[in-house]
């Protein structure tokens, strides 16, 4: 089972620890992760700031650990939008087929032409950056992926006897698809759902770190490494190093969970 | 010629998914916020100046007819003009996509063989130890955001080894060799990021081929091992490996946003960030339109090339 295999584990501490630092984060770190201290500032890692101190001083270690929280709140909100948009989405379009159906899937067709981080430069800018808008952006794009999968597996489900002997039961479609149809597709759903957070963390912090994500003063990670990634030409790496390994570890945590998750339903 | 009917689909469907693409974009401009020629001139500005230049931009037509302006003279070049430069677009956009092209072009030359020799390589090794090697480390490489790689290889290879430039920009007469020694770093996260997925889909396919019942009866009747793996197994595994080589070209578009702007390349990518940043929608849209265009035809490439290797499209046998 899940809790024997060492993947799912392994991933599943990793996003406890920072989920941990999320919440816990600010009550525990050496230092005060918004304080300036420009005296110094740019300082190498040492016995005091162990990861060094950024370039108005502040500690980078204490920052990392309380950098969590954003990208936790705003990478869960949006997978979670696009989950529950996309489902009925795909519910509705699996179900009824029909033209409605072939015009959704032309534009899902369309939007995908694009990779995710243009659409959402070009949706932010239209309508303005904020973490809200980052995760209806992101989430609405969700919806439209999580849609084509539920629809697929809507469409495997719709001719089966179950589903004959609801509507011969003269059963409204709502509860055909919200009692009948749905709970036979929640395994895909949920390997849908984890592998999108991976997803939703790539693209949140790949926002932040190009200005349309998470805002300052924030100690964000993608909003700290594009703070300070001009400074490494200057061979001043540490206030961007200890940042960007903190965004790999998270996401390879959240993939660990998703993939062992994946061959968890497969089997 | 049946291939041709199926590729007249192809292209059909790409031509709609085009169309409803500008359409999006369109509609992606009208909801900036506020006024248009407001945001050009400033909080300041007399409202006399603002309607005038509402009606110099021409917008105060109606959005249809903007629509059509706008998507009429795209298609013939004319790409419409930069509220920032003051200027036409198309330069500005052809410009980039040379450049994006060169440094995309050093980044699938590199993965190409690699992902793929890697994925043939892992399948002949299937449940071994370098098979769970070569899957790990694609895995890792493809899921990580491309900053994230890109930061790290700068920090090790151009700060610390100091081995590799890190900035993208050539001197002004570099030949063909150093301005391909300048994108050797900057395509790294590109290569790291394309790697997994090809090597993965290599990798699948050549371990369905190998299980195929006619990979058996080659190897039955004698065949040398080596003509069993080009002739029967890769020629049939490769087959889909094509198609993903494809698709992954949106993927490394969307890198390229965030690797020129890390590397300061002047690229496409950076051009529709800097557009973004500015709020400089005709640029904006001009860029993403392009960026879409290029996915959709490479899309059709790869449509070309598996129908022309694939029997069963070549003959008609399928759909």
């Amino acid at each position: 089972m899940l809790s024997r295999s060492g993947t799912f584990m392994s991933g599943m501490l990793i996003i406890g620890f920072w989920t941990a630092c999320a919440v816990f984060g600010r009550l525990v770190v050496p230092f005060d992760p918004f304080e300036d201290d420009i005296l110094n500032a740019l300082g190498p890692p040492s016995a005091a700031h162990w990861f060094g101190t950024d370039q108005l001083g502040r500690d980078v270690f204490s920052r990392v650990i309380v950098g969590a929280r954003d990208v936790l709140e705003v990478a869960p909100l949006a997978t979670l939008l696009g989950v529950v948009l996309g489902v009925m989405l795909g519910l509705v379009t699996g179900y009824f087929r029909g033209i409605v159906d072939d015009v959704i899937g032309r534009v899902i067709d369309a939007v995908l032409a694009l990779p995710l981080v243009i659409i959402a430069l070009l949706a932010l800018t239209a309508i303005g950056v904020s973490s809200i808008t980052v995760v209806v952006v992101i989430g609405s794009i969700f919806a439209l992926l999580i849609a084509r999968t539920v629809r697929a597996a809507v469409l495997s489900e719709r001719d089966l006897d179950y589903v004959a002997a609801a509507k011969l039961r003269n059963e409204r479609a709502i509860y055909i698809l919200g009692v009948e149809i749905l709970p036979n597709i929640i395994p895909p759903i949920v390997v849908e759902a984890t592998v999108r957070l991976g997803y939703a963390i790539f693209a949140v912090a790949t926002l932040s770190f190009l200005g349309f994500g998470i805002q300052p003063p924030s100690p964000d990670w993608g909003l700290a490494v594009s703070e300070s990634y001009g400074l490494i030409n200057g061979g001043i790496w540490w206030p961007v190093l200890f940042n960007t390994l903190a965004i790999a570890s998270l996401v390879i945590g959240v993939n660990l969970a998703a993939d062992s998750l994946q061959s968890a339903f497969d089997t | 010629m049946r291939v041709g009917g199926f590729l007249a689909k192809r292209l059909a469907l790409a031509l709609v998914t085009l169309w409803l693409l500008s359409v999006l974009v369109f509609a992606g401009g009208q909801l900036l916020p506020g006024d248009v020629a407001r945001a050009i001139l400033g909080p300041l500005a007399d409202v006399r100046a603002i309607i005038n230049l509402d009606r110099e931009l021409g917008l105060d037509r109606p959005l249809l007819v903007q629509y059509w302006d706008w998507i009429s003279h795209f298609v013939t070049g004319d790409m419409s003009r930069s509220y920032v430069y003051r200027a036409a677009v198309a330069p500005f956009v052809l410009t980039a996509l040379g450049f994006s092209l060169k440094l995309g072009a050093v980044a699938f030359v590199l993965v190409v063989p690699f992902g793929i020799a890697d994925g043939v390589f892992a399948a002949l090794h299937a449940g071994r130890p370098i098979d769970r090697i070569i899957s790990m480390i694609g895995l890792t490489a493809t899921i990580l955001p491309e900053f994230v790689t890109g930061i790290v290889l700068i920090i090790v290879f151009g700060i610390w080894l100091k081995m590799l430039p890190i900035t993208a920009n050539w001197p002004p007469d570099a030949g063909f060799l150093t301005q391909i020694y300048y994108l050797l770093l900057p395509s790294m996260p590109l290569v790291l990021a394309l790697f997994g997925y090809l090597a993965r889909m290599a990798r699948a396919g050549t371990i369905e081929a190998l299980a195929a019942d006619y990979t058996r009866t080659a190897v039955l009747k004698g065949l040398k091992p080596r003509a069993v793996l080009w002739r029967h197994v890769l020629r049939n595994s490769l087959l889909p490996t094509i198609t993903v080589v494809a698709t992954q070209m949106g993927h490394l578009m969307g890198g390229l946003v965030i690797i020129e702007m890390l590397f300061r390349y002047p690229g496409i990518g950076g051009l529709i960030f800097a557009a973004a940043r500015d709020k400089d929608f005709p640029m904006l849209e001009a860029g993403v339109l392009m960026v879409g265009i290029i996915y959709c035809l490479a899309g059709l490439a790869a449509d070309v090339f598996y129908a022309l290797l694939n029997p069963r499209i070549r003959l008609g046998a399928a759909e």
